[in-house]
């Protein structure tokens, strides 16, 4: 049994939130320039001009990409034969607590979601726990801002809907969400499952770079044909027209049920965020 | 060529703006977003006083982050507007002209905005540290307990933004897709 203590999960938190807030990962930027490079729409390639601009300041600076930074989705793969001193949850919290106030990042989060008072430390987080072989913890921080959480969907589509009710219900997705959620976009798709566990899968997605594919080959065509149907649905950045409106799909898919077939599009802007250590 | 604005903004330079314009905003605008728009509003159906004058005025829906020492303010992109849809119509309808936030609008603000005269820009979501250098000056105003959705007195220079729509209602969301979408028909029948 290997110890780790609370502290140290707090500190790797706190460190992640303002990594993740303040400094894209190279998978995205370097997305965003290949569709800068591509883009012929006037308008279009201007505003993915402003979007290389504005990440670059923040890594000069240290300062979020952008204001909304987000509800702290933090995703802990524990090794089983690992033992915590300390409460994890906690941890977590009070890792989010010291970054978003160290990090000068917002504080987005209220207490209930019906009287709406401000927590005024962001906590807490949205923690997902994963039990797995070892003796580490794998600590990822996907701060997820909420113009384009709102835009994201579920549908328990009939086995008779196949493929092709899948294919529609995603692009129908982005498409009503149009300009709202910051295109472009990056769009977790989770595909199977239970309702609750489509919507985790379709969020999970949203981790992995957008320039590794599915592991399966089918997945990973997918991915692809899905990305260029929604490209040319001519919304464009910022919805003004133009190629640019997804810089990637990501799908994660799991078994289901023999009545079912669950879809859930989790819709992220192109300050897709995410950062993970290993402890 | 991007057109120069001066705040406050007049019903009659309203009417010059056309969808698809790019301006650049100098003077002094107000944030809120929500919590705030509730509060006016609020206030507005209780005949009570608003603590900012409307008229004229141009408020960007924006929840900046924090100012780190030295900074005027932190990162200040736009946030969806809609969720502000129940209320700007009444702002409007008292003498609000400007808007500044990014996505679609409903039905009732585009109506109260071809009825009393103003304009909804778009700044580029998702670059708030970028359009934070335009923000000279940042100043709670009004509900400070709100935190990041207190309303904030802004003085702005050369802060750009798009029309999205105009007082006519006329729309970039649909014109500029339409127009993308037309060209690239052409361009396929090369």
């Amino acid at each position: 049994m290997r110890e780790i203590s609370a502290a140290k999960i707090t500190e790797t938190v706190k460190n992640l939130c303002i990594e993740a807030n303040c400094h894209l990962t190279d998978d995205i930027k370097n997305r965003i320039k290949d569709f800068h490079e591509d883009e012929n729409w006037g308008q279009a390639k201007e505003i993915l001009e402003r979007i290389i601009e504005n990440y670059e300041i923040s890594d000069e600076k240290n300062q979020p990409v952008c204001q909304d930074t987000g509800v702290a989705c933090v995703f802990l793969k524990i090794g089983q034969d690992v033992h915590v001193n300390g409460d994890i949850t906690e941890a977590v919290n009070e890792g989010v607590r010291q970054g978003y106030d160290e990090g000068y990042l917002r504080k987005s989060v209220v207490r209930d979601p019906l009287d709406r008072v401000n927590t005024g430390d962001n906590t807490p987080a949205m923690l997902y726990f994963e039990i797995v072989p070892g003796d580490k913890i794998e600590v990822t921080v996907a701060p997820k801002g909420f113009g384009s959480e709102n835009m994201s969907k579920i549908a328990m589509l009939r086995p008779s809907d196949g493929l092709q009710g899948v294919k529609d219900f995603v692009v129908k997705t982005v498409e009503e969400a149009g300009p709202n959620p910051c295109p472009p976009v990056v769009v977790g798709v989770g595909i199977g499952g239970t309702f609750d566990k489509a919507a985790y899968l379709a969020k999970k997605a949203l981790l992995r770079p957008v320039d590794i594919p599915n592991n399966e080959e089918f997945y990973a065509n997918l991915e692809k044909e899905l990305l260029d149907e929604i490209n040319n649905l001519g919304i464009g950045p910022q919805g003004f027209g133009g190629k640019t409106t997804a810089l990637a799909v990501n799908i994660e898919k799991f078994p289901t049920h023999i009545a079912g077939l669950p879809v859930a599009v989790n819709i992220n802007c192109h300050v897709t965020r995410h950062r993970t250590e290993v402890i | 060529m991007a057109i120069s604005i001066q705040t406050p903004l007049t019903r009659e330079k309203v009417k010059t703006l056309k969808a698809g314009d790019s301006c650049l905003i100098s003077g002094v605008i107000y944030t809120a977003r929500d919590a705030a728009h509730k509060r006016l509003c609020e206030l507005l159906a209780q005949g009570k006083e608003l603590p900012i004058d409307i008229k004229d005025s141009t408020i960007y829906f924006v929840g900046p982050t924090p100012a780190k020492p030295g900074q005027a303010i932190g990162s200040a992109g736009p946030t969806t507007s809609y969720r502000m849809d129940a209320y700007s119509p009444d702002l409007i309808a008292i003498g609000q002209t400007g808007m500044i936030g990014k996505g679609k609008r409903g039905p009732e603000v585009i109506e109260a905005m071809k009825k009393y005269g103003a304009v909804y820009f778009g700044a580029i979501g998702g670059c708030g540290a970028l359009l934070s250098k335009c923000i000279k000056k940042a100043e709670v105003v009004a509900y400070d307990d709100l935190g990041a959705e207190a309303i904030r007195r802004l003085e702005v220079e050369d802060f750009p933004v798009v029309v999205i729509i105009d007082s006519e209602g006329n729309n970039l969301y649909e014109t500029g897709r339409a127009n993308y979408l037309a060209q690239k028909k052409r361009m396929s029948n090369f």
